[in-house]
């Protein structure tokens, strides 16, 4: 009786853990997200327009280009952390 | 060859795989109709979300809307992307764990409610019916551009093909020929666009020659001499937008959010087997997506460029052939105001505008002084000629002057665009009639072949009310697609997030939170858009934010009202919240039930 409370108990804990941890991830991950796109693309665009890579303005660039690059692999990288992240608390089975 | 005959060879070549990949997949079981069996590998599921997702509307006018509003076209690269990242990390691999068939199912379940899970099917019913009603108009003109048949008799072969493999296949069969019609389209796509940036920069690339040098004057960027050559025709710089910094903003959002709220895409990541493969299958979708929205900007521009370099001072007996076969279309038009026999394109920084008061209407078999077709709406500024955006994805390949199977590739691209849409959207309304209404509220004791027997039936349904709205098309269908977005990120959006994240949302506040959500869009939208309740222009815009953008902020009221209800009304039942919690964790995830 006692032990199954415990196991309870530690079950309890380790998914709190695991879903803090997803959290975490997700708030890194979306900042990224927002940045590239309202950051670079539309609030800071004129800002950054003074600089140009090849013939881009870089700040059109962000908007029509870099922000659905950076999309792309943002969620590769989510992919592959937290299939880390589900091997690591057990939960890839 | 003719490039008509080819178009009849590629498009019927395209039209045979479709049907033999939906005999061979026909669904057996309710399963099979609604989620594909559950086993559809991520990179099938990837390139199946993207067919579904790119509509005949990406495919034909997107390039065409942003070359005509240069950056602030930007809102909807960045929004129909962006939003395949909140659905990637907030939606799609919860959704998986919950198991079930379709968003009202989550709703009712988690909201343990059937109000909520009403308000959720009568929303998703709204959403998906003006996004379907444009996309079998959409398949109807790219029938009669391309094989030359009436507008109505192709929006009816286009309902009988869709209706074929939708009511036979279910979601097993439309997701195996999603993926051959992305082949199709992509394809399609990319090859006209890396012609046409060889030609104009030497870089087969697209999106690398965008911001190369032009190949007739290699000092020059390809982007400085648009900018420039705009600024000296009366546009504004292509590089910089016209629209207030708040209101692109709001777009961008709305689009974003809208995209991760519409039914017919999360449905496809209930079709995976794992959790995991959730979250990859929405890396492939966006990548996949991402390649054409990309190559998209760059055929804007070079469309742009070679447009205004094509007619500038230029007199129009002077044009090459394929404006006169596009004129003969109605896509281009001009009318020689000042009757000098010259092309004048100029923008409102020289007094110009809109050529034309609407369509272009002609007056039959008579040609003007310069044998041009004589327009009978012309404006009274002085801008000569009339562009439809379409032009620049469908002429492309005659501009450039491709070879005549690539003329027939974009035709079986487009049609490819429109039917894997229709087909999505179909089969969301099917289930939605038979799974959440049928089954859920009215008659939960139907045998699973019953069930199935129902999912086909309102499929049929489904297709002869499409095909009715695109055959009689409701003036508002164009206005409201865009809105559709609005009305999904108003609705859906918020409540599928505080499901997931907050374990204290309770039935009270979603339900609010959607009701209050989705009529403050629906009123937002008559009000500024159909006149209703007063009606109003730019100047009483809310915070600046336009009609299209609006979603954002009805999205922002819904999670503002959902919190505060649910703050002042009962938690949710200890089961519910234990259901939020097994969500969270990705083992065991089992096969979707009922």
């Amino acid at each position: 009786m006692e032990n199954s409370k415990q196991q309870k108990k530690e079950k309890q804990k380790k998914a709190t853990a695991y879903w803090r941890e997803n959290v975490k991830y997700l708030f890194i991950l979306l900042s990224i997200w927002f940045l590239v796109s309202y950051g670079a693309g539309i609030l800071f665009k004129d800002w950054l327009d003074q600089f140009k890579v090849g013939g881009f303005k870089l700040g059109f660039w962000f908007a029509q280009q870099g922000a659905i690059y950076v999309f792309i692999i943002l969620i590769f990288v989510y992919v592959r952390l937290m299939n880390k992240l589900d091997k690591k608390y057990g939960y890839d089975k | 060859m003719d490039s008509q005959i080819l178009t009849y060879i590629f498009v019927g070549i395209s039209f045979a795989i479709y049907i033999g990949i939906a005999i061979w997949s026909r669904a057996g079981s309710t399963k099979e109709f609604y989620v594909a069996g559950g086993g559809v590998s991520p990179l099938a599921n990837g390139m199946a979300t993207a067919a579904d997702w790119m509509s005949a509307a990406s495919f034909i006018s997107m390039a065409g809307i942003i070359s005509f509003l240069g950056y602030d076209g930007s809102v909807f690269l960045m929004g129909w992307t962006g939003g395949y990242v909140l659905l990637a990390l907030l939606l799609a691999p919860y959704l998986r764990k919950f198991g079930k068939f379709t968003v009202p199912d989550f709703i009712g379940d988690r909201y343990y409610s059937k109000i909520a899970r009403t308000v959720a099917v009568f929303c998703a019913l709204i959403v998906s019916f003006t996004y379907i009603a444009g996309q079998m108009r959409g398949v109807g003109v790219v029938f009669s551009r391309f094989l030359e048949v009436e507008i109505n008799t192709g929006v009816i072969i286009g309902m009988i093909i869709v209706l074929f493999y939708a009511v036979l296949g279910g979601m097993k069969g439309i997701t195996y020929t999603q993926v051959a019609q992305y082949c199709v389209l992509i394809f399609a796509f990319l090859v006209p666009a890396i012609f046409i940036s060889f030609q104009m920069t030497g870089n087969p690339i697209p999106m690398l020659g965008m911001g190369d040098t032009l190949a007739s004057q290699p000092d020059t960027y390809m982007l400085d001499k648009l900018d420039g050559l705009s600024q000296e025709l009366g546009f504004s710089a292509y590089t910089e937008g016209s629209k207030d910094m708040i209101d692109v903003f709001a777009i961008t959002l709305a689009l974003m959010v809208g995209t991760a709220g519409l039914p017919h895409v999360i449905v496809r990541f209930f079709t995976v087997k794992r959790v995991k493969d959730a979250r990859k299958s929405a890396g492939y979708a966006l990548l996949f997506i991402g390649i054409l929205y990309i190559t998209a900007p760059a055929v804007a521009s070079f469309g742009k460029l070679n447009l205004m370099q094509t007619v500038k001072d230029k007199e129009y007996a002077e044009m090459p052939q394929w404006f006169n076969t596009w004129e003969d279309l109605g896509l281009l038009a001009w009318s020689d105001k000042n009757a000098d026999g010259k092309i004048q394109y100029l923008g409102k920084g020289k007094q110009g505008g809109p050529a034309l008061t609407d369509n272009p209407e002609f007056e039959e078999d008579v040609t003007g002084k310069s044998g041009e077709r004589i327009v009978t709406n012309p404006t009274d500024n002085k801008n000569e000629l009339y562009v439809d955006r379409d032009i620049m994805v469908l002429a492309n390949p005659e501009i450039a002057d491709l070879p005549n199977w690539v003329i027939a590739l974009v035709a079986a691209g487009c049609l490819a665009a429109a039917l894997s849409t229709a087909a999505g959207l179909l089969l969301v309304i099917s289930s939605s009639v038979s799974h959440d209404l049928i089954k859920k509220m009215v008659y939960p004791k139907i045998t699973d072949k019953g069930e199935l027997i129902a999912a086909r039936l309102s499929a049929v349904v489904a297709v002869v009310v499409a095909g009715y709205f695109g055959i009689n098309p409701p003036g508002f269908v164009a206005a409201v697609v865009a809105l559709a977005f609005g009305l999904a990120a108003a609705s859906f959006f918020p409540a599928i997030i505080l499901g997931i994240f907050y374990k204290k949302m309770n039935k009270e506040g979603a339900i609010a939170g959607m009701v209050i959500g989705i009529s403050l869009m629906l009123f937002y939208m008559l009000k500024f858009k159909f006149d209703l309740f007063g009606g109003g222009s730019k100047e009483n815009w809310w915070f600046g934010v336009s009609p299209e953008g609006f979603g954002s902020v009805a999205m922002v009221v819904n999670f503002f009202v959902s919190i505060v209800i649910s703050k002042f009304t009962p938690k949710p039942p200890e089961e519910v919240q234990d259901i939020v919690e097994n969500i969270r964790l990705p083992n065991k995830a089992g096969d979707a039930t009922h």
